[in-house]
């Protein structure tokens, strides 16, 4: 697998969000995802970037696209917040420290084909996901 | 500060969703739309998210939020155009917008408004001999 390009958007701000959904579109796009594909992978990333704003307290989103043997977008979303205590608790639709609905982080998973999440307590947490065409 | 402008049509208040939101212009449409039905004693409020290229949570819990509110507030509320694509992956994401009514074309959701308000004038009238 080779990463033909990548890109590192900063999530410091709410303003960012609409520059990473707008990214991830253009990028989706160009390497051909379907457009539910996009759709999927662009609301995925709004959902992700959202709790890497305001669970994280700000971060970094990586943009891949990624060719051969399958193409597809890669995101990785990188924080050094908190941290997740408990992964699995999180994952739950409808579990939420927050004032949200609790769809964010389980409902991104329903919406890529792969999904990776890292969190460590005190340090902050990374969220990987793909989207194959 | 940006905003989502909001148009009077007679009883009913029209919102044409066309930029991509971001969280705080999707509070501030749902703080102004319901001051403005309060103001106005709209009956009625149309939404329009056909240009809207994704739904996420945020966006669709403000969608039900202003549904909920305006119900309180005696007005409907009939969100219209949701693309295709959009439907897939709100329905996906774990959201099929409970509470909220739908139509597929601004046409299609005015004769609602219209038939929801008519048959609402029509039971006012059974009720007061």
């Amino acid at each position: 697998m080779s990463i033909v390009h990548s890109e590192t958007i900063p999530l410091v701000s709410e303003p960012d969000m609409v520059v990473v959904r707008r990214r991830v579109r253009e990028v989706s796009s160009q390497v051909g995802l379907s457009l539910v594909d996009q759709t999927k992978l662009v609301t995925a990333a709004s959902e992700l970037a959202r709790n890497t704003l305001i669970y994280g307290g700000g971060g970094t989103m990586q943009l891949e696209s990624l060719n051969g043997p399958r193409t597809g977008v890669r995101l990785i979303f990188v924080d050094k917040g908190p941290g997740i205590p408990d992964v699995n608790l999180a994952l739950r639709d409808g579990y939420t420290t927050g004032t949200g609905l609790g769809l964010g982080l389980g409902g991104s998973k329903r919406l890529v084909n792969e999904f990776e999440i890292q969190s460590k307590v005190g340090e902050g947490t990374r969220v990987a996901v793909t989207r194959w065409k | 500060m940006e905003k989502i402008p909001i148009l009077r049509m007679g009883d009913f208040l029209l919102v044409t969703i066309q930029v991509d939101m971001h969280d705080r212009l999707a509070m501030t449409l749902q703080e102004d739309l319901t001051t403005r039905i309060s103001e106005t004693a709209a009956r009625g409020v149309l939404i329009d998210i056909s240009s809207l290229e994704i739904v996420d949570s945020f966006i669709g819990r403000m969608l039900g939020n202003i549904a909920a509110m305006s119900r309180v507030l005696d007005a409907q509320t009939v969100v219209v155009g949701m693309q295709p694509a959009v439907a897939i992956t709100l329905v996906e994401l774990g959201m099929s917008l409970p509470g909220v009514r739908t139509a597929l074309n601004v046409d299609a959701g005015m004769r609602l408004l219209k038939e929801s308000l008519n048959g609402h004038r029509a039971e006012q009238h059974v009720h007061r001999p």
